[in-house]
């Protein structure tokens, strides 16, 4: 009993951070079907945003909250005004460059802080389920999944901002005749999916440590769950999420976290040659 | 694009030009060099057929693979396995080309029969070239060995045995028969695929790169054309792998790594993308740059690689190679103007 309540926490933790992982990037690539390989950098930014943050006095959860994402939509902006901006519409470019800006903020970030692990200690304790210890923190970072995917499905679907990313989305032209700039609603788009994914880097440090070359770890699993959730954004994250969340946990429960790893990509790529649309090209058609 | 430069690059005789200073290179360079240098430049060969394995199925093939490293490791390490197995090096040489192979077979059935999008076929090949390097990451103890080859995890396997003349162990190849190797196998592979691109199947290749759709509607299988070119393309990287795993006697996951797989296709949008001499420029160029950055302190590769990549995309996106072809091609058509000036030509150099 114990057991299976420490399974389910887990299998629940591995979707949560899933989704937490991808959520910056579902929305950059879902609206502006740019696929950002420096997204894994944007989550190593957000974690030293924090560690910098924290060590300058700042309470924590500000540092993860408000900081992270903050100074990270802030360097989003800018990489969108100098290099994304150049190259809309030509997505095999997009991904060229942004994986030159991912290598870029490496080399950046190893040159400032050298090529070694910082680590902030994880907060919160841990609480026990008979011979099991949990970390509070796992739970933490369930909870922020939920309202993240709440507040996302909010966002898009009761503001006016909403309103805007959906209908550029849908058809840019369309959007540019009523009057709204599209280029302004992918430049405010990128800088929350960068926020968002400084928010991850955030949440993720005090759990992995932080190094420059963090990124490489979230980065294809990240992809993987955006591809494979398919057009719809919200709800391919949280399908794709699930799924390969479950599988990975689940594996690693059985072997080891590396087999857990190699079982959701190869899951992955199981599961594109069965539906090369993603989940979300197949079911739930029309969702968010 | 009908231009006197572009024909003569897509011609037989720039073949012939650049086989011929290959040619010359090989058999000039040894003498002139001591063993180091030359133990130096080999590893610039091996790099070069990598990168013309890329250079072709991206630049003719239109299929940007992510994940070209993982088919240079997969030949590195089969070669390692096998010849620590089986100690004589000609049956592992042809494996390190024939597994690597069968592996892009594989995923190119998955990939093109499945018909995935660009975008997910750049995912699908960083994806496999992920799970290859934790695979062979978390290798490291002793209970993981195929035959009698241990497979070292992330300390890599070292002390391969060297290439040998078939059938006889004891002699192994030396630094100068390595280096007289590699460069044969370069001319031979960008000769070939010159070749193959000038024949029937490479026009059809580069059809399907063009316009998929109408080859298709042309009563093209392009599907198994896009296999066949992704395959050779494996073939050709495993090749490099074994190479590689010969020059230092030594592997490591590393080769799987993203870093791998990112210089590759730095060197190829360097050199010159749609061209096979380019990639071996845009290689030999990035090698020996890394080389010069990993001597000082103040920037890191990392760095340096990343705002060339990013520079290259946006301003040259074609490449040293294609630029530099079209700016000799405008310099040379201003100097054949100039001396039949006359009244018309006023005209044109305002419109111009």
């Amino acid at each position: 009993m114990d057991l299976a309540a420490i399974v389910v926490i887990q299998v629940l933790y591995g979707v949560a951070s899933l989704v937490i992982v991808s959520a910056g990037l579902a929305v950059i690539f879902g609206m502006m079907k740019v696929i950002n390989l420096a997204h894994g950098e944007f989550l190593m930014l957000g974690g030293y945003a924090t560690l910098g943050a924290v060590k300058v006095g700042i309470n924590l959860w500000v540092a993860i909250f408000v900081a992270a994402p903050l100074v990270v939509g802030a360097i989003g902006v800018v990489l969108e005004r100098l290099v994304i901006r150049r190259l809309y519409g030509r997505m095999i470019d997009t991904m060229l460059a942004t994986w030159g800006l991912s290598l870029l903020l490496v080399g950046i970030v190893t040159s400032l802080f050298g090529n070694i692990t910082a680590g902030i200690s994880t907060p919160l304790g841990s609480f026990t389920i008979g011979n099991y210890s949990v970390s509070v923190y796992t739970l933490l970072i369930i909870v922020v999944a939920v309202i993240l995917a709440l507040t996302l499905r909010a966002v898009l679907l009761k503001t006016q901002l909403g309103l805007i990313a959906r209908g550029t989305m849908q058809n840019p032209q369309m959007a540019d005749a009523l009057g709204i700039s599209p280029s302004h609603v992918y430049s405010v788009t990128f800088a929350v999916g960068a926020a968002l994914s400084g928010l991850a880097g955030g949440l993720l440090a005090p759990l992995t440590g932080v190094v420059p070359t963090m990124g490489s770890a979230f980065i294809a699993k990240a992809f993987i769950t955006v591809i494979g959730g398919g057009p719809a954004i919200l709800a391919g994250l949280i399908g794709a999420s699930t799924f390969f969340g479950a599988i990975n946990q689940i594996a690693a429960f059985l072997s080891t976290p590396v087999f857990g790893e190699v079982a959701l990509l190869v899951a992955a790529i199981v599961m594109l040659r069965l539906l090369p649309q993603g989940i979300t090209g197949r079911f739930f058609k029309g969702s968010l | 694009m009908s231009s006197a430069l572009a024909r003569f690059a897509t011609s037989w005789k720039s073949a012939a030009v650049g086989v011929a200073i290959g040619v010359l290179l090989l058999l000039g360079l040894p003498s002139v060099v001591d063993d180091f240098t030359l133990i130096q430049l080999t590893i610039y060969l091996v790099m070069s057929i990598l990168a013309v394995s890329l250079g072709f199925i991206w630049g003719f093939g239109g299929i940007l693979c992510f994940g070209q490293a993982a088919f240079f490791g997969l030949g590195a390490y089969t070669y390692a396995i096998a010849v620590v197995n089986l100690g004589d090096s000609t049956l592992p040489f042809l494996l390190s080309i024939l597994v690597p192979a069968l592996f892009a077979m594989v995923l190119g059935y998955v990939i093109f029969y499945g018909r995935l999008s660009d975008v997910y076929m750049g995912v699908i090949t960083l994806t496999v070239t992920l799970i290859l390097f934790n695979l062979v990451n978390s290798t490291a103890g002793p209970e993981w060995k195929i035959g009698t080859a241990p497979l070292g995890g992330f300390n890599g396997i070292p002390a391969i045995p060297l290439l040998n003349w078939p059938g006889n162990t004891d002699e192994s190849i030396t630094p100068r028969g390595m280096f007289n190797l590699s460069f044969g196998l370069l001319i031979v592979v960008y000769a070939g695929l010159r070749a193959l691109i000038a024949s029937r199947i490479g026009h059809v290749i580069i059809a399907i790169k063009e316009n998929e759709q109408r080859a298709q509607l042309l009563g093209y299988d392009t599907r198994a054309y896009k296999l066949f070119t992704f395959t050779l393309g494996g073939a050709i990287a495993g090749l490099a792998g074994c190479l590689f795993a010969n020059w230092g006697s030594f592997t490591s996951p590393t080769i799987f790594g993203l870093a791998q797989s990112a210089q590759i296709i730095i060197w190829v949008i360097v050199g010159g993308l749609g061209t096979l001499l380019g990639p071996v420029i845009g290689c030999v160029l990035i090698q020996w740059l890394t080389t010069q950055i990993g001597t000082q302190q103040t920037f890191n590769s990392n760095l340096v690689l990343g705002a060339i990549l990013v520079l290259f995309v946006v301003l040259v996106p074609k490449g040293l190679l294609p630029s530099l072809g079209e700016l000799l091609q405008r310099l040379w058509t201003r100097v054949r103007r100039r001396p039949q000036a006359g009244v018309g030509v006023g005209v044109e150099e305002r419109q111009a």
